[in-house]
C-alpha cells in the first residue's frame, strides 16, 4: 500500500484537490444564490430567503434536493445529443478554468511533496491564455443549448449569447494586453509579481496594475459581465422577452448545471480581476506592517461573536443551536490564527485574493440590483463602437509609456 | 512508447475521427461541431510540440471566435438536413480520389523529410513568445503584414457586398 502511494503520489494529490476544489466550487456556488437573494432583497427593502433554517441558509441545500428530485422531461422534436451535450459543456468548460486559478504564492510541504493551492502549479507559461482558451469554448453550452431545444425562445437566447461573445471577446482580449505588457509574460504568477515593486516594497496597493491600467480594467470588467451574461448584459435569457432564453427547455438538473456554470464562470472571472488589477494575493499595505497580518483574526473574531450574538436571540431552537455553533467555528479558527504565527503568515496570501474575489461578487450582485438590461442594439454598438476602441487605445498608450519609461 | 507517442496517436485519431464526421455528418451543425473537435485536438498536438503560444491561439481564434461565427450562422440561417442532388453525388468518387492522392502526397513528403519530423517531435522544448513574436516581426515581416493587408482587403470586400445588398 505504502509504496502505491510513494509511487503514485503526484497523481493521488491531483486527484485530491480535484475533488476538494469541485466540492469547495459547488457549496460556494451554492452560497452564492443565498448571498445574492438576500444582497437584491435587502437593496429592494424585502427580506429574501428566511424560511429554511436561520436566516434562509439552508435555501441552498433545499434548491439542491429540488433540483434532484424535478421530473426532468425532454421536449419533442430536440436533438438529442447536442441538448445532452450543452449542460455538461458549459458546467465542465466554467469548472475547468476556475482549475487554472492559483489561490497562493507558496506550496504547502507535505511528505516531501509540494502542494500549491489550485489545481495546477500557478507557474504556467501561458496561463493566461490557456483560462482565455477555455472561456472562448465556454459560449457553445449556451449556443448549443439554445439551437438543440427545438424552441424559437431557445434559438433567440443562443443567437443572442453567440453574438454577444463574438463581440466583446475582443475587447475582452485586448484590454488585459496593456497588463501583458507591464508583466512581459503570460504567466499569473509573473503577473501578479510584477505588481510588487522589490525597490519599494512600500508601494503596497499603489503598485497595483490598477493605476496605470485603469482603462484596462473598465474594459475587462465589462466585457467580462458580458462574458458571463450577466446583468446588464444578460440579454441571452432575458425573462421579458424571451421566457429563460437558452435554458427555457431545461429542467432538472440540467438546468441546474447551467445555472452553477454561469456561477463558476463568476467566481473565475472575480478571481481574473484580483489577479491581473488588484494584485492578485498580494497585501493593499506596505510590507513592513506586518501588523496587518492579524487582520483575518481581527476579522473572523468579532464576526463570529457577533453570530453567537445573534444566534443566542434568535426565535427557533434550530437557530439558537446553529448560529453559535457557527459563530464559535468562526472564532476558532480567528483564534488559531493568532496562535500560530506560521498558519497566519501562510494564509496572508490566499486570505487577500479570496477577499478581493469576495468583493468583485459583491459588484457582480449589486449591479444585479442596479442596472437594467440594455437594448440589442446598444449592446452592439457599445461593444464594437465603445469598448473595442477604447481598448486598443489602453494598449498603445501603454505601449508608447512602456517604450518611454521602462515597464517599472 | 513513450507517453508522449501515445498522447499523440489519441490526439492524432482524435482529430482524424473529427475530421471524418465533419464530412459524414448530415447537419450543419454536427459538422462544425465536429470541426471545433478537430481544432481542439490539433491544439494538444501543438502542444505537444511545445508550442504553448500557438496552441491556445489555436483554441482562442479558430475553436472559439471563428467557430462561434459558423454557428452563429447556421443558427440564424436555421440551416436544415443537408439537401443530396444527383450533381452533388456525382461528387463523390471524384472526390475521393482526390483524397487518396493527397494522402500519398502527404506520405511521400513525409517519407522523404523523416529527420526532420523526427526532430521536431523529440526536440521537447518549450518556444518561448518572445522567439516567436521576434520571429513573426523580423524575419517573416512581410509576408506577416500582407496576410494582415489580404484580410483587410476580404473585410472590405464583405462591407461593399453587404451594403450593395442593403441598398
Amino acid at each position: 500500500m505504502i509504496p502505491f502511494l510513494q509511487a503514485n503520489a503526484e497523481l493521488i494529490i491531483t486527484v485530491v484537490k480535484i475533488a476538494l476544489l469541485m466540492f469547495i466550487v459547488l457549496t460556494v456556488n451554492a452560497y452564492l444564490t443565498w448571498f445574492e437573494r438576500k444582497v437584491v432583497a435587502h437593496m429592494q427593502s424585502r427580506w429574501g430567503p428566511h424560511r429554511v433554517g436561520p436566516h434562509g441558509l439552508l435555501q441552498p441545500l433545499a434548491d439542491g434536493v429540488k433540483f434532484l428530485f424535478k421530473e426532468d422531461p425532454t421536449p419533442a422534436g430536440v436533438d438529442k445529443f447536442t441538448y445532452y451535450l450543452a449542460p455538461l459543456l458549459a458546467l465542465a468548460l466554467a469548472l475547468t478554468s476556475i482549475a487554472l486559478i492559483p489561490f497562493g504564492p507558496d506550496p504547502i510541504l507535505l511528505f516531501g511533496h509540494k502542494i500549491y493551492l489550485g489545481i495546477v502549479s500557478p507557474d504556467i507559461n501561458i496561463g493566461i491564455l490557456g483560462l482565455f482558451a477555455i472561456t472562448a469554448l465556454g459560449v457553445y453550452g449556451v449556443a448549443l443549448a439554445g439551437w438543440s431545444s427545438n424552441s424559437k425562445y431557445s434559438l433567440l437566447g443562443g443567437l443572442r449569447s453567440s453574438a454577444q461573445m463574438i463581440s466583446y471577446e475582443l475587447a475582452l482580449t485586448m484590454s488585459v494586453v496593456g497588463v501583458l505588457l507591464l508583466a512581459g509574460s503570460f504567466n499569473l504568477k509573473d503577473i501578479i509579481n510584477a505588481q510588487f515593486n522589490p525597490r519599494h516594497p512600500g508601494l503596497g496597493i499603489l503598485g497595483w496594475n490598477i493605476f496605470p491600467q485603469i482603462l484596462g480594467f473598465i474594459c475587462f470588467f465589462i466585457a467580462a459581465v458580458a462574458e458571463t451574461n450577466r446583468v446588464p448584459f444578460d440579454l441571452p435569457e432575458a425573462e421579458s422577452e424571451l421566457v429563460a432564453g437558452f435554458h427555457t427547455e431545461y429542467a432538472s438538473f440540467k438546468f441546474a448545471m447551467f445555472f452553477i456554470a454561469e456561477y463558476t464562470s463568476m467566481i473565475t472571472v472575480s478571481a481574473l480581476c484580483s489577479i491581473l488589477f488588484f494584485g492578485g494575493w498580494l497585501s493593499p499595505f506596505p510590507a513592513s506592517w506586518t501588523f496587518t497580518h492579524y487582520l483575518p483574526s481581527l476579522i473572523l473574531i468579532p464576526a463570529g461573536l457577533w453570530v453567537i450574538w445573534d444566534g443566542i436571540h434568535y426565535e427557533t431552537i434550530f437557530g439558537k443551536i446553529i448560529l453559535p455553533g457557527l459563530g464559535t467555528a468562526f472564532v476558532a479558527i480567528g483564534a488559531v490564527l493568532l496562535a500560530l504565527p506560521v498558519v497566519n503568515l501562510y494564509i496572508q496570501g490566499p486570505f487577500w485574493l479570496l477577499s478581493k474575489i469576495f468583493v468583485f461578487l459583491f459588484v457582480y450582485v449589486w449591479m444585479r440590483g442596479t442596472l437594467p438590461r440594455f437594448r440589442y442594439d446598444q449592446l452592439m454598438a457599445f461593444g464594437w463602437k465603445f469598448l473595442l476602441p477604447v481598448s486598443i487605445a489602453n494598449v498603445i498608450i501603454t505601449a508608447f509609456a512602456i517604450l518611454m519609461w521602462g515597464a517599472k | 512508447m513513450t507517453p508522449q507517442l501515445a498522447v499523440f496517436f489519441v490526439l492524432a485519431a482524435i482529430a482524424v475521427l473529427g475530421a471524418a464526421s465533419l464530412i459524414l455528418q448530415k447537419h450543419p451543425i454536427h459538422s462544425a461541431l465536429s470541426l471545433i473537435v478537430v481544432m481542439v485536438a490539433l491544439a494538444g498536438l501543438y502542444l505537444l510540440l511545445g508550442a504553448e503560444f500557438v496552441a491556445a491561439v489555436q483554441i482562442i481564434v479558430y475553436g472559439g471566435a471563428i467557430m462561434v461565427l459558423f454557428i452563429f450562422v447556421i443558427m440564424l440561417l436555421n440551416a436544415g438536413v443537408e439537401e443530396h442532388t444527383s450533381i452533388s453525388k456525382m461528387a463523390g468518387p471524384p472526390g475521393l480520389l482526390l483524397t487518396v492522392a493527397l494522402a500519398g502526397f502527404i506520405a511521400a513528403s513525409l517519407v522523404r523529410s523523416t529527420s526532420t519530423v523526427q526532430s521536431t517531435m523529440q526536440s521537447g522544448q518549450i518556444a518561448s513568445t518572445r522567439d516567436l513574436s521576434s520571429m513573426l516581426f523580423k524575419d517573416f515581416v512581410y509576408p506577416f503584414e500582407l496576410t494582415s493587408f489580404l484580410i483587410l482587403v476580404a473585410v472590405l470586400g464583405a462591407i461593399v457586398l453587404a451594403h450593395r445588398e442593403r441598398n
